[in-house]
């Protein structure tokens, strides 16, 4: 299964300067694991040594946020888009 | 230095006040060449707190969104300080996502004041924000 992966301004360094890429696999975590493999300089940035979505980065697949849903089991499909932002967080 | 529009200016101030008592936030959509803000895009705070604040992650992605229709990208984001000066905070600095951007805080501690600053490997520095067009 092949998707249109669409990367922060943040990482597009890591993938040789592209705000899109297409990547493979069946759900969010196989996804992200092939674009690691393929740009290893995004090794750490997305997802924790435990195997988590990093707190740093919110992922969506089409106009969903996938941590309300499954996660990185959240199932992707032909077709679908799954956007990278960072998350954008602070205080007084 | 920022550019900020008018309009993007009085919805960004605008925004916070009705924000209050909680922080509130935002983004800022526009070109980052010329370092000019012509969009403010009002977001919640889903921390929902007076001390800190968490983008909404839905309103961060249609507001991506709106802005590559326009042409734009996001440059940076806006959030309030309701009862300190406009200084970035040690959370602030910390949680600073991206070190192109533009980090506008405003302070409602008295009359407002917006300030902008530069984040980067955690050093912080102010810039110059001129309001305009």
């Amino acid at each position: 299964m092949s998707v249109e992966v669409r990367l922060p301004t943040l990482l597009r360094p890591h993938v040789g300067g592209q705000s899109v890429v297409t990547a493979d696999g069946a759900t969010v975590g196989e996804v992200l694991s092939d674009l690691v493999a393929r740009f290893p300089g995004l090794q750490g940035q997305l997802v924790t040594e435990a195997g988590d979505l990093h707190r740093f980065v919110n992922v969506y697949v089409n106009d969903d946020d996938v941590r309300y849903m499954d996660k990185l089991d959240t199932k992707v499909g032909e077709g679908d888009t799954v956007s990278i932002l960072p998350a954008v967080a602070g205080g007084a | 230095m920022l550019r900020l529009t008018s309009d993007a200016y009085r919805r960004l101030i605008g925004h916070c006040y009705d924000g209050l008592p909680l922080e509130a936030c935002g983004l800022l959509g526009g070109h980052p060449a010329a370092a000019s803000a012509l969009v403010c895009y009002p977001a919640r705070n889903v921390a929902g707190s007076a001390r800190v604040y968490t983008v909404d992650p839905g309103d961060h992605l249609r507001a991506d969104r709106d802005a590559e229709s326009r042409g734009m990208e996001i440059i940076g984001v806006f959030h309030s300080h309701t009862h300190t000066e406009a200084y970035p905070s040690p959370t602030d600095v910390r949680q600073a996502p991206d070190p192109g951007w533009h980090y506008v805080i405003v302070s409602l501690r008295d009359v407002p004041s917006l300030r902008s600053f530069r984040i980067v490997d955690g050093n912080i520095e102010e810039e110059p924000v001129v309001v305009a067009g």
